[in-house]
């Protein structure tokens, strides 16, 4: 099933006290680029987590397929390794842990990238000029001290050496400034082009997706999905707000 | 949160199996159990000792049974009974200066903790001690060539022209009658280094022993002097490793150092024993002015540790650094700190020490800074970190301070933390196993004290932590 890379079926999950995500559907195939939106609070981040594999999330319901397989049992490191990718909204610190030999670490699980040191030298520095980043960063520990920032550019730089076959892209324009905001773009269009890698960005800024083909745009109310259409949805959304699509979702509650 | 444990990875007990490896005791000589003024004689007289260090071991075999047996504080050692400890075995082989001289069981021993290849590389002598006699000696010419000494106490001693300076400096930084197993350490002290680095030399390559106990039941009672006259500079390393057995063994070695005026000693330790292993080591430098003292120690291993370095800054300007880190696991109960003493104005101390304890182990960290009345502008600064990676491990800090001078300044910070969920997440969604991701942590964790480590024992202390952590067979 080639064009359904990820297919989420019927998916309920929330935290032990809370159901969070209700019934939702989601598909998107390889290559394309998916927006989902929603007001704060509607789960978007928890749909995000929960197609990672992380534990804090319990799956209640459905199911979560990737690349033809049931991934909904999986460890997030299983899911890492089968091609998806999740940024997140605020990297961890890990002091100790140099940037560079942590990036030699996580791409060497990766058969299919096997490189010698060296090549994987360049490589990483390519990525790092791709993105602006000062090659000093590279022998800093990962992500500590870093500004929000930077931070999001170190996670472009592990989906850049990583090339998933889906980038989850949770928040990653929020907080940046212009400059730091065009740097994460220009990352996002390298990943499409040159890994012709499948998005599912998580955003309720348009900013980020001025430059980017948008295949399909999927809006979450309330831990629901409430609608889906085409680009021109974020168009919409932007002229009206989420106030109609609230209404609905308070109806199915 | 039935979810997260079940997916959450069981962390089984250490393999061990790479230190846990003895060989044959056949052929060796093992004085009775038990400690009475025979045997010490009878070591003495093997050792073919001047009379001053015969009287010295008697006097201190008194002290040893007049002291009360346990401190009442820190572990308990009641798993300790000396009666059935012998307190010497000697191997049968005389000390041998080319490696294919070593006997093969010994020699196969070294060789799994990689003691030849590390001595190829880099290193300019290699003192291995196997159980309580020096069997491998010997040290690059260009070393010696510049009057630098690297023997045992024992040739010392047989030396006229270094047997004054035994005598000089031996029993001094740590007299017998400072604890009850100082006082033992002198009554059977047995191996252990010579050092004595001439002024003004600086010895390019660190010199370094490798400490091994096998024999079961045996304790070991080796003796580390080390004189680093003024100007001059050394970096000394002690490893130290045991294999496992089920009779409670005994470790109380006594380590002196002499840092005259401007000199600087850097003195690296990555101790491994056996999880049987009462640890009661001491430790302890004089400084003199201008001098620089720097510690950086490692501690894996051992059922119950009592471990301080102690630092006495006497000199002027004079300055301690101190790192170290422990890991404790199941059944492990260690005790460790560090004290410095600042006597000196203008004296600097820094104590910077990490702990790691897992499966229901257990930390200590007790550190001591005494400011003495001259130490005018002193200053120390301790930092202690605590990382516990379950809810069943204990983590204590007990800071002293004792300042007597108005114009020092002393701080101290501490700080208890665990491996949160969401770096555990973050690890693994970029493809790192949940036991992987932990030991990435805990590496972080430990990489500012391997950093101060040569290359070699860097990679050492990181497979040991990759062993206590990633280990499955226990």
């Amino acid at each position: 099933m080639q064009d359904q890379l990820l297919r989420v079926s019927g998916l309920s999950a929330g935290t032990e006290d809370k159901p969070i995500l209700q019934d939702v559907d989601l598909t998107v195939g390889a290559g394309q680029t998916h927006v989902l939106m929603g007001p704060n609070g509607a789960g978007k981040s928890t749909l995000g987590h929960v197609v990672m594999g992380d534990p804090t999330y319990i799956v209640s319901a459905g199911s979560i397929v990737f690349d033809g397989k049931d991934i909904t049992e999986d460890s997030a490191d299983k899911r890492s390794l089968a091609g998806i990718f999740l940024s997140y909204q605020a990297p961890v610190e890990v002091p100790g842990v140099p940037l560079y030999s942590y990036l030699r670490t996580i791409t060497q699980k990766r058969p299919e990238l096997k490189m010698t040191a060296r090549k994987f030298r360049s490589r990483v520095g390519d990525i790092a000029d791709q993105l602006d980043m000062n090659s000093s960063f590279l022998t800093r520990e990962l992500n500590v001290g870093f500004s929000g920032g930077e931070k999001k550019k170190i996670e472009m730089l592990q989906l850049l050496l990583l090339q998933p076959k889906l980038a989850i892209l949770d928040e990653t324009d929020s907080g940046l400034d212009v400059d730091a905001l065009s740097v994460v773009s220009r990352g996002i269009e390298a990943y499409r082009q040159d890994c012709d890698g499948a998005l599912l960005i998580i955003t309720h800024n348009t900013r980020i997706l001025e430059r980017l083909s948008v295949d399909r745009t999927h809006v979450m109310v309330q831990g629901r999905m409430v609608a889906e259409g085409p680009a021109s949805l974020i168009d919409e959304i932007d002229a009206h707000g989420f106030e109609q699509f609230e209404h609905t979702g308070g109806e199915q509650q | 949160m039935s979810e997260r444990t079940r997916t959450r990875t069981q962390v089984a007990d250490v393999d061990r199996s790479l230190y846990d490896f003895t060989y044959s005791e056949e052929g060796y000589e093992r004085y009775d159990d038990g400690l009475t003024p025979d045997i010490v004689r009878a070591i003495s007289e093997k050792k073919d000792e001047p009379a001053w260090m015969l009287e010295m071991r008697l006097k201190a075999l008194d002290t040893y049974h007049a002291k009360e047996m346990a401190p009442n504080w820190g572990p308990s050692i009641a798993g300790l009974d000396m009666d059935h400890i012998s307190t010497y075995v000697s191997p049968r082989t005389k000390q041998a200066k080319d490696w294919d001289d070593v006997p093969d069981d010994i020699k196969n021993t070294f060789e799994r903790l990689g003691i030849p290849e590390a001595e190829r590389e880099s290193l300019a002598g290699v003192g291995a001690q196997y159980d309580s006699e020096i069997v491998y000696h010997n040290m690059r010419d260009e070393v010696a060539k510049e009057g630098v000494v690297y023997t045992t106490i024992e040739d010392a001693l047989h030396d006229p022209e270094w047997e004054p300076v035994v005598r000089k400096y031996f029993g001094t930084l740590i007299p017998p009658a400072d604890h009850k197993f100082a006082a033992l350490h002198y009554a059977v002290w047995s191996g252990g280094s010579f050092v004595y680095v001439p002024a003004g030399v600086t010895v390019e390559y660190p010199l370094q022993s490798y400490f091994r106990l096998n024999a079961e039941g045996a304790g070991q009672f080796e003796h580390t002097l080390i004189i680093v006259e003024e100007g001059a500079d050394l970096h000394f390393i002690e490893g130290c490793s045991a294999p496992k057995y089920y009779e409670a063994n005994l470790h109380a070695g006594a380590v002196e150092l002499f840092v005259k005026d401007k000199a600087r000693l850097r003195y690296s330790t990555i101790e491994n024993w056996s999880k049987n292993m009462y640890n009661l080591n001491t430790k302890r430098a004089r400084v003199g002015a201008d001098a620089q003292m720097e510690w950086v120690s490692g501690s894996f291993g051992s059922h119950v540790s009592y471990l301080y370095p102690t630092t006495i800054l006497q000199g002027d300007r004079s300055n301690c650094e101190f790192s170290g880190i422990t890991f404790a696991g199941a059944t492990q109960d260690l005790d460790t700190g560090c004290k410095v003493i600042l006597n000196g104005a203008e004296t600097t101390a820094s104590v910077d020490t990490k702990s790691i304890s897992k499966d229901g182990g257990c930390n200590t960290f007790r550190s001591s800074i005494v400011v003495g009345r001259h130490a005018a502008n002193a200053r120390a600064s301790v930092s202690c970190q605590s990382l516990m990676l379950d809810d069943i491990s204990r983590s204590d800090t007990i800071p002293a301070m004792d300042v007597r001078n108005a114009t020092a300044s002393v701080g101290h910070e501490a700080t208890i933390g665990r491996i949160s969920d969401d770096t555990i997440l973050y690890l693994m969604s970029r493809g790192c196993s949940e036991s992987e991701a932990r030991t990435m942590v805990v590496g972080g964790f430990a990489n500012p004290v391997s950093k101060e480590l040569p290359l070699e024992y860097a990679v050492e202390m990181n497979n040991l932590i990759k062993l206590e952590m990633e280990g499955a067979i226990g």
